[in-house]
Order: structure tokens, then C-alpha cells, then sequence
């Protein structure tokens, strides 16, 4: 069973399809969103509605902070660029849209598999896992071989070893990694829809569970076309920059 | 407990080999044929046990998986990790190195020409993404062709995958007379440790003795860094300066410092005359107190520089092979030769340009003619070339001159090419005749040597032309 981890897709159409064709490719049978389907690019009902088909036909759908900002929590956490966003998304979407967001769980747990957006530890709401030390905070709360997420916009692994201090470990896209079930593991994925490192290919992995590998990927997509509608919708320039550059 | 006759997974375990602190060896042999004889490497503690066997089993059995060449024993199966854990592999035949530990020292040609093989597949598992982190005379097995073969890849790391080891134990692993400052230090993950490892070994060959002894603790691996080893030469005087100088820049407690791929070390082991020799190989003492205090200084707030990738880092020292045809008369032909090779020079700071000629094989019972014998017109050729590599302006120690004897120049310049591991090919394309209205073509001579040059190698070939001012 080969799954596809996305997550951080930001209303990002062009990246969105990127991703979901290599997938498809390469065997995906089972899909996982990570969160964060909306915020920061032009095509959120695009996306809610594409991710929608997915969930209906039984693919995992987690719930990110913008997801949650759109559908009526407080964005006072976010910047002001990210907040004005969240602003002109909650125009773009139908009530039924808006309520697919709201609905989304925090987490979900399947087999040895646990999928969230932020950090599986919810001592404080959308914790960024961006060390070792909160990265084990996450995977000791999971209690799974595996966890799954997002939030932070850059592909890292890490793994718990006998000293519970776990390092970051870059991963070289396409490259299987084996991933033993008998460790304990957390992939940050990288963002699909808003790649950064300074390399605005998109990001996502496939997890193959049989085989127990984890194979990243940064995909060129349609970048251009991308930011030509958020520019044309008007919102801030930078983040159109942002995808032109993945800075 | 394993026994003899027993069945695990289809092996059949015909004999113990070997028994050793982190695993057992047993000889195996399979219900279906296999062309090769089977080995099964069993890790001595109980699954679930982190301890350094156990982990570097799981290690080992992710490398085997990795790493495919001559070099790395094959892999044949994995055990399961939770029920049985073990690896089968191929078993090497040949002798180990270790087998000429018992007739040291070894005279400098017989070690030019082991550790040129062992240095090789060290190259080969660098260009892999793989640090193998525990070299040392009894992890080298030679095959009945000379290829040698590293085995025990359980310490290794692979750029590609998290370092286990390095995540489990925050203290050095690997093998106390063999192990690199820098593993001192906890750092995994730099393949010139491995150059390192191979200047002890070459050390070791040499004089018989190991340059920095066998130390049990940390603070005795950590004299490394600030004691230099007494000079080869000075405990075996017949050990040749340009060893001595191999030696002791492989044993650089400063990476930077040490060769820059294994590839360039079997290199100068295998043209010892070429090897530029300084006061590193002519030294007879170590470095007096003053020295030795100022490199303890420096080392108790020595940091190693951190890992890039061992294959971006031997990408960086390349070796070039130029090909030199000294006797034409083209100048504009060989200044745009002399151009480009200098341009490669600068874009690689740490690549190293191997001059060739050939020269047609002297006749067999010579000419009546003595200045014509073949030993002449070998040296005349070498101070044609020596002029030529004077030209480029390139430091001594980053070019090499050879002249090759044979009448077909394409087969030479290929064979050597592929004997050093050469990284590139340089070669001037014979010029075009005509002008470019009347199309494409070659004059006949040099021949058609640069074409072939460039279908027949196993490297980038880079054809120069000067510009056709016509």
C-alpha cells in the first residue's frame, strides 16, 4: 500500500495536480492531507473541492491552522500578509466549503500511522516542530511507529534513538529511505503549495507501507501560472514572489 | 542458539567461521544453486537490544542494500529483525589484508600496488554516497582478480539515509588505531576519515608499527590531534620519501589537508616517481615540544569542519587527463588546448591534471641510429611535455607528466584513462578543413584519435577546437 502525504497546499492549484499526477504514477492507492488546504494562493475552492473528492473517496483529510482561521477561529497568530489572506479566502468560499474545512479533525490515526498538521503534542495549539526536542514531544504523544506532518514548510526526518534527542535529517528527493517499524519516526513532508529552502519546486513523499520506505519529491510545476493569479487577485506581492523563488 | 545443519529461511549452516564481539559468521548453503559461496552474518545480542550490534547490523544490512560494484560484498537476503535477524552475503574467497601483517614491512612497490586496489574501491564506495568508517586491514578481502572488497559496512554512513549510529551513541565507534581526528571528535560523516584510515594502514605496512598505537581511551584517540607519528623513514629507512609523503598527507589531522578522492591517492601510489616530494616525506623526527604545544592548543578547541556529500566532495577533485600531441605544429591548436585546461584548473581548485603522450613503440632490436633508440626518444617526448605542462602555470603538485609507448595513441590514452579512474578527458579535436559554407570534415591526421576518444571512454570527454578565424 503506497500512500501520498500532502500537506501545506495553500490553495495552490497548479502544485496541487503536480503532485497529485506524480502520484499516481508511482502507485499511490491511499491519500493523506497534512493540513493547511487554504491560505496564502488564489485557488482555494479549487482545492477545497478537489480535496473533497478525495475525502469522499476515503482519503485522510486533516485540519491546519488556516483551514481553521477560514472557517471562523481567530487568525491573530498570524502575520499580517498570511491574516489578509485568510480574509479574501473566507469571500472566495461556499458556506458548504467553509464547513468541510470546519469539520476536518485534528488528527487521524491509521495502523501504525498517526497524521497531523502541527505536532501531536497539544501542550500548546499549532506548535511548530522545528528540533529534535519537539519533535520527540510530538512522537512520544502519537504513540505511532509514524508520524506524519506539516506546518513547517521545509522536508526534514527525524527519528527517536536510545538518547530521545532526535536529529534532523535532510532528505535527498527521490531517494527510498527505509523506515523500520520497529523505530520510531516523524516526516515533515514540505509544503506542496508553498515550497521553500530556495527551491520553489513542490514538495510531497510516498510512504510505502509494505516495503516500510519514504521516498521525498520536489516537483517543478506551473509556478508562473500560479502567481499570475495572485497577482491578479490582488493579494500581497511578496508571496507571489515567495513562489517564484521558494525563499 | 544457532547449530550446525540447522535451516533459517532456506540456508543450511554447514560451518561456524567466525565468532567475533558484535556477530557470528557461518558458512551456508542453499536449497537452490547459487554461483557463489554464502556466508550468514548473525548480530550476537537479541532484537530489540540497542546496543552498538544491533544497530550497526540494521546499518550493514541498509548498505548492502544501497551499494552495488565489485567492491561491497553482494547481498543475498535479509532476516526479518523481529524474529530472526541476519544478513546473507556473498563470501569473499581471496585473502584479507590482514594476511600480510605477518611479513611486515612490506617493500614500497608491494604496497603501491595493494593499497592502489584497496584505495580504488574505497573510491568507488565514496562515488556511492558511502563513508565506510571502519577501514583497517582486516575489513579489506582481495578477490582472485586483485579487486579488493570492504566488508563489515556496519559503522559506515550513507548521505542518503539518517545515521543511525550517530543518533544512538554520541561517543566514537570504530576502531581505536585506525579512526580519523574527526571521528574522534563524533563526527560521522566525512569520507576523507576513510583517507585517514588508509594512511594508517599504509603506515602500518610500511614500518610494521601503527603510527598513533592502539589507545583504549578517549583521551589516548584524542593525542591524534596534536601528536604527529614518528616519520616512516625515520623507523624504516628504506621506506621511500615519496611514500613517506603519501603516508603523512593521508594522515592529516586537518581533512582539507589529506587528498582530496581515494582516486588521487591510488594515483601516486601507483606512479611513486610522479609524487612531488616536500619536507613532509624528507622529515626524520616528529615535530619538537613547541610544535606539539602549539597543536595541542589548537586542538583542544579543534572543531572539524562539518560533512558535505562524499560524492559532491570527490565531484570537487576530479582527475583530468589531458592528451598532448607535443610533435604537431598548430599553435593556435595548442594554445586553445592550454586555455581550456587552465579554465578547468580554476573552476576545480582541487583537481589534478594528468599530462599524456604517446609515442609510437620503439622498434624491437632498435635502429642503427642510437640517438633514435627507444629509451630517447622516451625521454625527448617527457621534455617536450614537462615544457608544455610548464606553460599552463599550474602548481607542480597538480600535474603529472607520463609518456605512453604505442601505435595506436586512442587504445592507450582509453586504457589509461580507465586504470586511474579518470574523471575527464581532454583532448584537441583535429581541425576542420574548409570553411564552414562547405560543411564538416577532418583532415585525415591526427587521425580520427579524438572521435574515438570520445565514443570509447568511460568519462566525459571534452574535445578542444580553436576558433576557425577563416
Amino acid at each position: 500500500m503506497i500512500i501520498a502525504l500532502l500537506a501545506d497546499v495553500h490553495a495552490n492549484l497548479e502544485a496541487l495536480e503536480a503532485c497529485l499526477d506524480h502520484a499516481r504514477e508511482h502507485g499511490a492507492e491511499q491519500y493523506a492531507f497534512l493540513g493547511d488546504l487554504v491560505g496564502y494562493n488564489a485557488d482555494p475552492a479549487a482545492v477545497v473541492d478537489r480535496v473533497s473528492q478525495f475525502a469522499a473517496a476515503g482519503a485522510i483529510v486533516v485540519q491546519g491552522n488556516h483551514d481553521a482561521a477560514v472557517s471562523g477561529a481567530s487568525c491573530e497568530q498570524m502575520n499580517e500578509s498570511a491574516a489578509a489572506v485568510i480574509r479574501w479566502t473566507r469571500q472566495q468560499l461556499s458556506s458548504a466549503q467553509k464547513s468541510f474545512l470546519a469539520g476536518l479533525p485534528i488528527s487521524k490515526r491509521d495502523g501504525p500511522a498517526y497524521f497531523v498538521h502541527a505536532s501531536a503534542d497539544r501542550s500548546e495549539p499549532w506548535a511548530y516542530v522545528f528540533d529534535g526536542l519537539r519533535a520527540a514531544a510530538s512522537m512520544s504523544a502519537a504513540q505511532a511507529p509514524y508520524v506524519f506532518c506539516g506546518h513547517i514548510h521545509e522536508p526534514v526526518l527525524y527519528f527517536l534513538g536510545a538518547d530521545r534527542r532526535p536529529q534532523p535529517f535532510i532528505p535527498e528527493p527521490g531517494v527510498p529511505i527505509p523506515v523500520a517499524g520497529h523505530r520510531n519516526w516523524l516526516a515533515i513532508v514540505g509544503s506542496c503549495g508553498q515550497p521553500r529552502g530556495g527551491n520553489p519546486a513542490a514538495s510531497y513523499a510516498l510512504f510505502d507501507r509494505d516495503r516500510e520506505l519514504l521516498t521525498y519529491y520536489r516537483l517543478p510545476y506551473d509556478v508562473d501560472a500560479a502567481a499570475r493569479k495572485l497577482r491578479l487577485a490582488g493579494l500581497p506581492e511578496h508571496l507571489a514572489r515567495r513562489l517564484e523563488t521558494g525563499e | 542458539m544457532i547449530e550446525i545443519g540447522m535451516e533459517i529461511d532456506g540456508f543450511r549452516v554447514v560451518e561456524r567461521l567466525h565468532a567475533g564481539g558484535m556477530a557470528t559468521l557461518f558458512r551456508v548453503e542453499t536449497v537452490a544453486e547459487a554461483d557463489f559461496p554464502i556466508i550468514l552474518k548473525i548480530p550476537r545480542l537479541a532484537p530489540g537490544d540497542d546496543s552498538v550490534s544491533v544497530v550497526s547490523h540494521e546499518v550493514e544490512r541498509l548498505m548492502m542494500g544501497a551499494l552495488t560494484g565489485p567492491h561491497v560484498p553482494r547481498l543475498v537476503a535479509a532476516g526479518d529483525m523481529a524474529r530472526q535477524p541476519y544478513v546473507a552475503m556473498e563470501m569473499i574467497v581471496g585473502p584479507s589484508l590482514s594476511a600480510w601483517l605477518d611479513k611486515l614491512p612490506l617493500p614500497a612497490a608491494e604496497i603501491g600496488h595493494l593499497m592502489a586496489a584497496v584505495a580504488s574501491a574505497v573510491h568507488a564506495v565514496h562515488l556511492q554516497q558511502f563513508a565506510h568508517l571502519d577501514l583497517k586491514p582486516a575489513n579489506v578481502v582481495f578477490r582472485n582478480n586483485g579487486e579488493a572488497v570492504l566488508i563489515d559496512l556496519g559503522l559506515g554512513h550513507h548521505a542518503h539515509f539518517p545515521d543511525l549510529l550517530a543518533e544512538e551513541f554520541r561517543r566514537p565507534v570504530g576502531s581505536a588505531p585506525y579512526m580519523a581526528p574527526e571521528q574522534v571528535a563524533g563526527l560521522r560523516c566525512d569520507p576523507r576519515s576513510d583517507i585517514f584510515a588508509l594512511g594508517v594502514i599504509l603506515y602500518q605496512l610500511a614500518t610494521g608499527e601503527l603510527p598513533f598505537g592502539s589507545p583504549t581511551s578517549i583521551g589516548g584517540l584524542r593525542e591524534r590531534l596534536y601528536q604527529d607519528p614518528v616519520p616512516p623513514r625515520a623507523r624504516v629507512p628504506a621506506v621511500p620519501e615519496w611514500l613517506q609523503e603519501v603516508i603523512l598527507r593521508c594522515l592529516e589531522v586537518d581533512a582539507e589537508r589529506r587528498y582530496g578522492s581515494a582516486a588521487q591517492l591510488a594515483f601516486d601510489l601507483t606512479h611513486g616517481d610522479q609524487v612531488v616530494v616536500g619536507e613532509r616525506g624528507r622529515r626524520l623526527r616528529r615535530q619538537g615540544v613547541r610544535d606539539r604545544f602549539k597543536r595541542w592548543v589548537r586542538a583542544a578547541g579543534w572543531e572539524p569542519s562539518p560533512c558535505p556529500s562524499p560524492s559532491a566532495r570527490i565531484a570537487g577533485a576530479p582527475i583530468i587527463l589531458v592528451a598532448v600531441a607535443t610533435r604537431h605544429n598548430l599553435p593556435a591548436q595548442t594554445e586553445a588546448l592550454q586555455d581550456a585546461v587552465r579554465r578547468m584548473a580554476i573552476a576545480s581548485p582541487a583537481s589534478r591534471m594528468a599530462l599524456v603522450a604517446v609515442i609510437p613503440v620503439p622498434p624491437l632490436f632498435g635502429s642503427s641510429d642510437p640517438s633514435d633508440s627507444g629509451g630517447n626518444a622516451h625521454v625527448r617526448e617527457l621534455v617536450h611535455l614537462k615544457h608544455w605542462a610548464l606553460q599552463l602555470g599550474l602548481p607542480e603538485e597538480r600535474r603529472t607528466c607520463h609518456v605512453l609507448e604505442s601505435d595506436d595513441i586512442a587504445s592507450a590514452i582509453l586504457d589509461y584513462a580507465r586504470i586511474n579512474r579518470v574523471d575527464q578527458i581532454v583532448v584537441g579535436a583535429p581541425p576542420m578543413v574548409g570553411g564552414p559554407h562547405q560543411g564538416v570534415a577532418y583532415a585525415p591526421h591526427p587521425g580520427a584519435v579524438a572521435p574515438r576518444i570520445a565514443l570509447g571512454a568511460e568519462c566525459s570527454v571534452t574535445l578542444v577546437r580553436p576558433r576557425h578565424d577563416g
